[in-house]
């Protein structure tokens, strides 16, 4: 399973990652070789078979609408690299 | 024996009976810390002084009279993808230096609660994606046994630190065998807990459907009474399971006589080497010396398991670490960005390290349009067929049985450049992971003076018995050897 | 060539629930950014959801009510995409198993119904709010923007429809009466303007029967703007269908200051949402015991109120629809007719004079200073004829404007005696007519004269003649001044 540089910019745009022209190419690489191990699953006849995505037994686990504490406003926003006024201040958008 | 030897319970015992402070218990440990640390490197924070006044509290509290938790004054180290409120949670990420949770993990607050004394957050690979302790942004750990070679990971810092006596135990996550297989290649004792039967609240997540936090420790009974104090329902996870415990360290009766262990072929012939193959046999014929029937069973869907794993765990790992954008807290790319979007693409490309880039972009691609059926679903479908395995097995087996570890301990740098090869580390422990059952290794022996890892798996709740199997064989196997440092 | 245009609707509807959605901070509207967080709103590392049941059951109540199927078995997703006003850069969604699916809400049209698929109704978790600050407060040409998280994790209800809507009319309608039922459900603000009720439009002409380019609107944040945008919109694809221009599948912004919708450019075009199941939650499996237990419990819906208002009171469609497409409104009119009067005068009264009081006071139903029995009172007032019509109003007024009763106005103003000018004019003529010698007195300026045929006036009323109006009624005509 080879996986081109385009699929590489793709993927690395949708997980924003900006990559250098070689970390393209290795990750280019090494992703068709993890792909290409992992694509023996896909020979596994799975046809009446339905998919996993929990072990748990457990269904309807609710929580009451009650109210918590909430942080505080210097809590919530202590970590952030850049906050104003409460809060988080990001660049521009578009 | 010094107290650096001792394990926890013997340690609890002595505070209990006031032979010695918790303050001293812990002085002790700090200065273990401060000597042998420079070749080890287990911790990425020591908490010194929060360790020092916390063990002052308990003393305080003993001398009042107050029963100080069931182990209070015990010392622990606690890997560093759990958050301790006000102390830094780093994950071995660049992503979070110096970032202070402002919330304790479940599992923190409980073994607080027991009036543990945390020592400080052990050192693992980035957000726990790594077999070796390489991938941590500060720096790896060294193997106690052999300083050349890594500890196995994730958990290598914690485990690291329970071999070289900088803790008498610890607290680990395993999502693929990051407790077990550095248990195994550091020769402690480690379980990773069946899935929900211990808080994920507060464990930074890799592969939410996959992690668990578990016990690091040097015997069994440490390993029995520190499950007792993190395990139980908690209400701020919804994967958590309800329900009574049972007396874990009560069910180490060591009475094995009439169980039957299944060997499994997948896990135990192909790709394992030579010493670990060896002490592996032997493990078994003492199983059956102790009057287990062994025969050997064929689980057939493991053989994909490694494949299977290596699509969901990058998956979730890829939307689990979407959160880490530099806006809210974390590691921010420095200088002007023209947006928002190229502020997130070198906040994440700088953050990151190589694995963790690499793992977030095979999940990206994993689900994506028109590869989802092809990778995700299909690896899913491998997930239900494990399942299905397991579950056949335990109509025979009372256990299931594997080394933990296809190799000892290896070199430091060996596999870095080769992610294939790294990940095939972790193929005897990863199925465990996918069907969320309880597994644990236990230190079988040495080869060429490293320690091997001997696996007991069983079914889902079933921990009593995994730990009293690993009990009875720990008692007959003997193993007292230590590292050197 | 025929044109037909086909709408259909994805309307997102905050519910009004204690706490968000997955965590116990506030779900309340307003207050300073950041105040209502926590690590599990704000994505800390480590933390994690866990489901609100009042909001599972105000969305089942919500399906129910719009005649879907409840999923017995539904999952979360989480459909992934990077937004600063996405805490986790995720969000916890529905995807192909959503809570409910296949019903359908009927809009009337007064001469038709319009019969709305329902295509599924689920639950997600709401984002947090961006500021964008620059010259324009606008997001072109923003310096930066502010991410304000109290927003995040409201319980959100998103609603689907089937592209079954044919005009903006429709459209509108369709949302007042989903608004309506919102609302009766007691589960939703239901405020457009504050954005507790969203509606987006996806929007095409077939011509001939063939089907044409869907373009979807977003920003249509009032009834008003739905109304006008989706008739804007109609319009500008049938014009360039007819100049013969091709149409593009797009996302345009409407403006409704400018009244036009635009092409909306974003930097962020690789949509790709990579769903999968949220790992970090478990199956919903309702009990059908609780679904059955949510149905019987259902309130009376705005259809059925609107037909039992037409069949029990006799009320016209557009009243009946009128008063049944708010809570509060037939609430109101329903109390009033307890009092025993005529239910259509009353609805007359409540649709006509008193709305356009509520409206110009911008005061809502619920604070209406003239209660149900005030209104009632009053309709008896003129039924009696104690007052007439033309003073009712004025009495209406005078109740709105102090909150006194009707009865207690008419006795407070006396106006219960028979101040109507034209209604004494009749009795002073019949005064003059039948006493010529007294009214040729009071013609030569004799005072006498006055009292006298004043007298006569409040014989012929019993005493409810009011004096002023009669002595000036009598001065006018005899000696031609007041
Ligand atoms: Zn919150």
């Amino acid at each position: 399973m080879a996986i081109s540089i385009e699929d590489v910019e793709h993927v690395a745009r949708l997980a924003r990652l900006k990559l250098t022209e070689e970390e393209k190419e290795t990750y280019r690489r090494q992703l068709s070789d993890v792909l290409e191990h992992a694509r023996k699953i896909s020979e596994v006849d799975t046809s009446d078979v339905p998919p996993t995505s929990h072990t748990l037994p457990l269904r309807n686990v609710f929580r009451e609408d009650s109210l918590r504490p909430s942080l505080s406003v210097k809590e919530a926003t202590g970590s952030a690299a850049w906050a104003v006024e409460g809060a988080f201040k990001v660049p521009r958008i578009i | 024996m010094k107290i650096i030897e001792k394990d926890a319970l013997s340690i609890a015992g002595l505070i209990k009976g006031r032979e010695i402070s918790a303050l001293e218990v812990t002085r002790v440990f700090l200065e273990r810390i401060d000597k042998v640390e420079k070749k080890v490197k287990a911790y990425i924070n020591v908490a010194a002084e929060l360790a020092l006044s916390r063990a002052k509290e308990v003393d305080m509290e003993l001398a009042d009279g107050v029963e100080a938790g069931v182990f209070g004054g015990v010392p622990i180290a606690v890997k560093d993808v759990l958050t301790t409120r006000g102390f830094p949670t780093t994950c071995g990420s660049k992503m979070l230096e110096g970032f202070v949770p402002v919330y304790d993990a479940t599992v923190v607050e409980r073994i607080g609660r027991a009036g543990t004394v945390m020592l400080g957050k052990a050192n693992m690979d980035e957000f726990a994606m790594g077999s070796s302790t390489e991938n941590s942004y500060f720096g790896p750990t060294m193997n106690p046994w052999d300083l050349e070679r890594v500890p196995g990971g994730s958990s290598g810092g914690s485990a690291a630190a329970v071999a070289a006596g900088e803790a008498p135990w610890a607290l680990g996550s395993d999502t693929g065998g990051s407790i077990r297989q550095p248990a195994a290649l550091c020769g402690i004792v480690g379980l990773k807990p069946t899935y929900g039967l211990v808080s994920r609240y507060g464990l930074v997540a890799f592969a939410s459907s996959l992690d668990q936090v578990g016990p690091m420790t040097r015997t069994v009974r440490d390993c029995a009474a520190l499950l007792g104090v993190i395990a139980g329902y908690d209400p701020m996870d919804s994967t958590s399971i309800p329900g009574e415990l049972p007396d874990y360290v009560g069910a180490l009766t060591g009475e094995v006589k009439g169980l039957k262990a299944g060997v499994v072929r997948e896990l135990s012939s192909e790709g394992i080497d030579t010493g670990v193959r060896e002490r592996f046999g032997e493990t078994v014929s003492l199983l059956e010396k102790l009057g287990v029937a062994c025969e050997e069973v064929s689980l057939p869907s493991f053989a994909h398991g490694l494949s299977a794993y290596y699509i969901i765990a990058p998956a979730e790992a890829s939307s689990n670490l979407a959160r880490f954008d530099g806006v809210r807290y974390g590691y921010r790319a420095p200088g002007e960005s023209e947006d928002v979007w190229e502020m997130y693409d070198r906040t994440r490309a700088e953050g990151f390290g190589g694995e963790v880039k690499r793992r977030i972009m095979l999940g990206t691609y994993a689900l994506s349009a028109g590869y989802y059926d092809a990778y995700y679903a299909q690896a899913q479908k491998i997930r239900t067929l494990i399942v299905r395995d397991f579950g056949r097995a335990w109509d025979e087996y009372d256990v299931l049985v594997s080394p933990t570890s296809p190799s000892t301990a290896f070199k430091l740098g060996e596999k870095v450049d080769d992610p294939l090869t790294m990940y095939l580390s972790d193929i005897c422990t990863i199925p465990v992971n996918l069907a969320g059952i309880p597994a644990l290794s236990l230190p079988c022996g040495l080869s060429d003076g490293l320690p091997v890892g001997f696996q007991v798996m069983g079914p889902p709740l079933e921990e009593p018995k995994v730990l009293n199997v690993a009990y009875a064989l720990e008692q007959a196997i003997g193993f007292d050897a230590r590292p050197e440092l | 060539m025929e044109y037909e245009t086909i709408i259909g609707l994805e309307i997102h509807a905050e519910l009004s629930t204690e706490s968000k959605m997955f965590c116990g901070c506030s779900a309340s509207f307003g207050g300073g950014p950041n105040t209502k967080t926590c690590p599990v709103c704000l994505g800390h590392p480590g933390s994690l959801p866990v489901t609100n049941m009042k909001a599972i059951e105000y969305t089942m109540m919500l399906a129910l009510a719009l005649n879907c199927e409840i999923t017995p078995r539904s999952v979360f997703h989480r459909k992934n995409y990077f937004y600063p006003d996405m805490p986790k850069n995720f969000q916890i969604s529905q995807y192909d198993i959503p809570l409910s699916t296949d019903g359908h809400l009927d809009a009337d049209m007064n001469d038709y119904v319009r019969k709305v698929g329902i295509t599924r109704v689920h639950i997600e978790e709401d984002t947090g709010k961006s500021i964008h600050i620059g010259e324009s407060g606008r997001i072109h040409g923003a310096e930066y923007s502010l991410e304000d998280f109290n927003r995040a994790g409201i319980p959100l209800a998103e609603i689907v429809t089937e592209p079954d809507i044919r005009s903006a009319e429709e459209a509108r309608a369709f949302m007042q009466l989903l608004r309506a039922t919102l609302e009766y459900l007691g589960i939703s603000d239901c405020k457009m303007e504050e954005g507790s009720l969203r509606c987006d439009a996806n929007i095409s002409v077939a011509v001939d029967g063939k089907l044409g380019t869907k373009v979807e609107i977003k920003n249509m944040n009032s009834f008003r703007s739905l109304f006008r945008a989706l008739s804007y919109e109609e319009e500008r694809q049938r014009f360039a269908l007819e100049q013969g221009g091709g149409l593009i599948q797009e996302t345009r912004h409407w403006d409704d200051a400018e009244g036009k919708t635009h092409p909306l450019r974003s930097k962020e075009e690789a949509f790709d949402y990579r769903y999968f199941p949220e790992p970090d939650l478990v199956p919903i499996e309702p009990d059908p015991e609780w679904v059955d237990r949510l149905r019987e419990n259902l309130p009376e819906l705005p259809q059925a109120r609107f037909h039992r208002f037409m069949e029990q009171f006799g009320l016209a469609r557009d009243i009946a629809s009128m008063l049944t497409g708010e809570k509060a409104l037939a609430d109101y009119f329903e109390r009033a007719v307890e009092t025993g009067q005529g239910p259509e005068e009353l609805a007359k009264w409540i649709a006509g004079d008193l709305s356009a009081m509520l409206r110009e006071a911008v005061v809502p139903i619920q604070h209406c200073p003239v209660a149900p029995r005030g209104l009632g009172e009053l309709v008896a007032l003129v039924n009696q004829k104690v007052i007439s019509g033309k003073m009712a109003k004025e009495v209406l007024r005078e109740a709105f404007e102090t909150g006194k009763g009707p009865q207690r106005i008419v006795d407070e103003k006396g106006l219960s005696q028979i101040a109507d000018a034209h209604e004494l004019e009749v009795v002073v003529d019949e005064v003059i007519a039948e006493n010529p010698g007294a009214a040729d007195d009071m013609r030569t300026g004799k005072e006498q004269a006055l009292k006298f045929m004043m007298g006569q006036v409040m014989k012929k009323t019993r005493g409810k003649a009011n004096p002023e109006v009669a002595s000036r009624l009598l001065k006018q005509k005899l000696i031609g001044r007041e």
